[in-house]
């Protein structure tokens, strides 16, 4: 630890040791969404930096799930670009988002639940998978090779996330907080280079939402993942993250440090009424 | 005793038509959360092609070989049931992303009417016969073992052979590889199947083609035994009691059920049936898939239904 850093805890958090901003992998550029006559995002710019925690945070209602599925791919603006390594992004679907290494967890959890732990979890390696449709229903011995060798990796992911005891249980069966962190598993399978985590302490109680924190942090560290994040709960968002943006009724209205954003006066009033 | 194996056989053996029909309904069911009501309008397409491709193809060749015109006509449906893939996907599904179970099982009833159409226009509605050199005789069996011995179809037997090696192939298939489990995924979750990078398009059209295959087995072998012709739409309706029995996600309950429904059947027409004045193999399975409904919603090896609240 750095002595420097014990002297304001947010300075401490925005230069977390051993984390490296990079490059601009992501930019957003005048980002505006509408779905109808309803504005969901308005004009939004902000950027993503290799090896970041960056959050997206806001009141319900604010457009962050929105602000994801843009980045996902799930959602078209009507107006605005979106760089991905300096190169335009054209309009696509999700699933080339992900062979691109963006990744995601979902807020309401979107698991296959009949499946085992374990099952869920490849799922994400199959973009990795070459073997076409023959050698694996023949069984060829490439085809075998390639699972096991993918079944390693999952296992490696299952022990990071400290879920072995429930490694074959039906996902449907689970505990919500792990349901959570399986869900996480399978996006961190992919090895995405952006994972994009919708709520990831949301309906948590404290010792999960501890676990998750430092889940996060260990991806950060351990993988140098850029990682985007959106919750609404200010506290959990402000130990972890390097740069915040604060979204509001569909507009920026903030964005920078933990300690920047905490002091924003337009923050300060979204989330307590501005009668505050 | 002899008697009783007899329709005992008898019994597992239509059992293992029946499964081989409820199959394509599992498959599409498990890959894309469809009930598929033109599954048996698929059975009628498959055999049609098959049928009228190898007839064609015997003229072409002077009626020298019938085996390379059935391997014609196999080829040709196959193709054909490809195409039907496509199409569904390309011009059906692809437009109902996301959308309600309803939405998508009325959508199939309307491509059970569109297949039923265009294959009766390309291919005609007469009564056409598939002859791919199945033995028509029966034979006895077990004669050491049982006074006057078991007499056994032989073409029954073959088609149930048959059928048990697609069902226990595809059961691996759909358990034991990355596709498999790619396409279960699909089945379970279409948005988060698409945030791991399977892309849903490609996935439909290899389940369509995979039931597709499976109608053209079924198509063959029913169409061999009792024509080709219309009726074979209703081939589907025999196998629906088998597939809410056996439950719709289970690729070994499409089997178990279709086996149980088979067997139970014929038993009961042969031995409940003189005492109620007959025809209750018309109506038999329909009671047994309602006793299992209630008291297994989910069928015998479904998936159990977990909700949370």
């Amino acid at each position: 630890m750095n002595m420097t850093d014990t002297n304001s805890s947010s300075t401490a958090a925005a230069s977390a040791p051993g984390r490296r901003q990079g490059e601009v992998i992501l930019d957003l550029q005048n980002i505006s969404l509408r779905f109808g006559g309803v504005k969901a995002l308005t004009d939004i710019s902000f950027n993503i930096r290799e090896h970041e925690v960056r959050a997206i945070i806001g009141p319900n209602g604010a457009g962050k799930s929105s602000m994801l599925n843009v980045i996902n791919g799930v959602y078209h603006p009507q107006e605005g670009r979106i760089m991905f390594r300096g190169e335009e992004r054209k309009k696509m679907e999700p699933h080339v988002a992900a062979q691109q290494g963006i990744a995601r967890t979902f807020q309401n959890i979107a698991l296959f639940k009949g499946m085992s732990v374990l099952d869920n979890i490849m799922t994400g390696r199959n973009l990795r998978m070459k073997c076409n449709i023959f050698q694996q229903a023949l069984w060829l011995g490439p085809a075998l090779r390639e699972e096991i060798a993918h079944r390693e990796k999952v296992e490696e992911i299952v022990d990071f996330l400290e879920i072995q005891h429930i490694r074959k249980t039906p996902v449907g069966a689970l505990p919500y907080g792990l349901q959570k962190r399986v869900d996480l598993g399978r996006a961190l399978a992919m090895e995405p280079q952006i994972l994009l985590l919708d709520e990831p302490m949301a309906g948590m109680n404290v010792e999960e939402k501890q676990d998750m924190c430092r889940f996060i942090l260990d991806i950060s560290d351990q993988f140098g993942t850029t990682i985007v994040l959106i919750e609404h709960d200010m506290g959990v968002v402000m130990d972890i993250s390097d740069r915040v943006v604060v979204l509001d009724y569909g507009k920026k209205i903030g964005d920078g440090t933990p300690h920047e954003v905490r002091n924003n006066q337009d923050v300060i009033n979204a989330y307590l009424g501005s009668g505050h | 005793m002899g008697f009783f194996i007899e329709t005992m056989l008898g019994g597992l053996m239509t059992g293992m038509l029946y499964a081989l029909v409820a199959l394509g309904f599992v498959l599409i069911f498990k890959a894309s959360g469809v009930f598929n009501f033109a599954q048996g309008a698929m059975v009628l397409v498959a055999a049609l092609a098959m049928a009228r491709f190898s007839e064609w193809s015997n003229a072409a060749l002077g009626g020298d070989s019938l085996f390379l015109a059935n391997v014609i006509g196999i080829i040709g449906a196959g193709a054909v049931m490809f195409l039907v893939a496509w199409a569904v996907e390309r011009f059906v599904l692809r437009k109902l992303v996301n959308q309600e179970g309803a939405t998508l099982l009325m959508v199939t009833l309307g491509i059970a009417y569109v297949l039923e159409g265009l294959g009766q226009t390309f291919f005609g509605s007469e009564i056409y016969s598939i002859n791919v050199g199945m033995p028509k005789d029966p034979v006895i069996m077990f004669e050491g073992l049982i006074e006057g011995g078991v007499m056994i179809n032989k073409e029954d037997f073959i088609a149930a052979a048959l059928a048990a090696v697609l069902v226990g192939g595809l059961t691996l298939f759909f358990q034991k590889t990355a596709i498999g489990r790619a396409l279960r995924a699909v089945a379970d979750d279409h948005q988060a199947a698409q945030s791991v990078g399977i892309p849903l398009n490609k996935t439909w059209v290899i389940v369509w083609c995979v039931a597709g295959l499976v109608a053209l087995v079924a198509g063959i072998i029913w169409g061999s035994k009792m024509g080709v012709q219309f009726s074979l739409v209703t081939v589907a309706l025999r196998a629906l009691p088998v597939v809410i029995l056996g439950g719709l996600t289970s690729v070994p309950g499409a089997i178990v059920g279709g086996l149980i429904i088979g067997v139970g059947e014929k038993l009961s027409e042969v031995y409940l049936g003189p005492f109620v004045g007959g025809g209750i193999e018309i109506w038999f399975a329909y009671v047994m898939a309602l006793i299992v409904l209630l008291f297994r919603p989910q069928g015998l090896f479904g998936e159990k239904i977990i909700n949370r609240v």
